[in-house]
């Protein structure tokens, strides 16, 4: 049974991945969906973030200090991992010793 | 051809070391919910996908319905059809059908948000370089997590949990602080995302239907405010 949800899942991920990849060849030349497309992950990334980000952790003090790192850190161009490490280690500093 | 794959590993290195981190999550949440880290592996491979998984992990701990399952996926994974269409726009008109069926595999954000970075022609070998390590860090993560979770005190698990984020954030400041449309629209859509989040009258709403409900109002107001130059590549710059 689990692996029956486990390929419904997969399947209903790809498809949704899939068709908009293989049905639109043409390039678009409306300027609206253009300008649309190009804002949807910026808009998507930061609704996904704020607010939930504030309460992923065990305390929002310890949220704030992993989100004021890792902007900083992205601010001055730090690759992926290093923003990502940057967050985890403020949170966990604070929480351990802050706190 | 080749030097086009290698290319795509070596972008793919960043990213595969995030979602190492960041699966490892993951891995803990799939114990919690009574799966084994076999399932949680096949899961991850299969599905590539965080918050979509997060969602799924949590149904299918409730014991809710097959339906219940495939509406949530459709509902929040629904950004990826955006981010494919994008993708579809960057790649080359004489990409095959079923080259485009491959590379749609694992059109992730942060894989998308590479892609779309990417300042040559998108070929099928960087594309497939770009993803063969990001898979391989995101189901093995997965695993090493459903291993290590039973050990592992909350305060790591804890800090873990912004990994994600932090991830997401490291894609969004660079570019918001060099282009202001990118920043007055990402402030608009966590300004929607609050609302949605505090205020009463909208707490039926989903994540996941609040991530879409944002992300299309905010893009819609960036695509009528701000319209991008049709050349939209070159803002990156």
């Amino acid at each position: 049974m689990i692996y029956l949800y486990i390929l419904a899942m997969a399947l209903v991920t790809y498809l949704i991945r899939m068709i908009p990849l293989t049905v639109f060849r043409k390039k678009i030349t409306s300027q609206f969906i253009c300008s649309f497309l190009y804002y949807v992950p910026y808009a998507c990334l930061t609704a996904m973030t704020i607010p939930a980000v504030f309460y992923a952790t065990n305390s929002l003090l310890s949220a704030l200090a992993g989100v004021t790192v890792a902007v900083i850190l992205a601010f001055s161009r730090r690759n992926l991992v290093t923003v990502a490490a940057g967050a985890c280690l403020a949170v966990f500093i604070v929480e351990q010793f802050m706190l | 051809m080749k030097e086009q794959f290698v290319e795509g590993l070596k972008d793919g290195i960043p990213i595969a070391l995030g979602y190492l981190s960041v699966s490892f999550s993951v891995g803990i949440m799939v114990l919690a919910s009574g799966m084994n880290a076999f399932q949680g592996a096949l899961m991850s491979f299969s599905n590539m996908t965080s918050a979509g998984q997060f969602a799924g992990i949590a149904v299918i701990a409730s014991g809710g319905t097959l339906l219940e399952l495939i509406l949530t996926q459709l509902v929040i994974n629904l950004r990826y059809a955006l981010m494919s269409l994008s993708l579809s726009q960057k790649l080359p008109e004489d990409i095959s059908l079923w080259k485009r069926m491959v590379i749609a595999f694992a059109n992730t954000d942060e894989i998308f948000a590479v892609a779309m970075g990417h300042a040559k022609t998108l070929t099928f070998p960087y594309m497939i370089g770009l993803q063969c390590l990001p898979i391989l860090g995101w189901t093995s993560g997965t695993v090493l997590g459903a291993v290590a979770g039973q050990v592992l005190p909350t305060a790591i698990g804890s800090a873990l949990s912004v990994a994600l984020y932090g991830m997401f954030i490291a894609v969004v400041v660079p570019v918001a602080a060099k282009i202001r449309p990118v920043l007055c629209i990402a402030a608009i859509a966590a300004f929607l995302s609050c609302i949605i989040y505090y205020i009463p009258l909208f707490s039926g709403i989903s994540t996941g239907m609040s991530i879409i409900i944002c992300t299309i109002l905010a893009s819609v107001i960036g695509a009528l405010i701000f319209p991008v130059p049709q050349e939209s590549e070159k803002m990156e710059e």
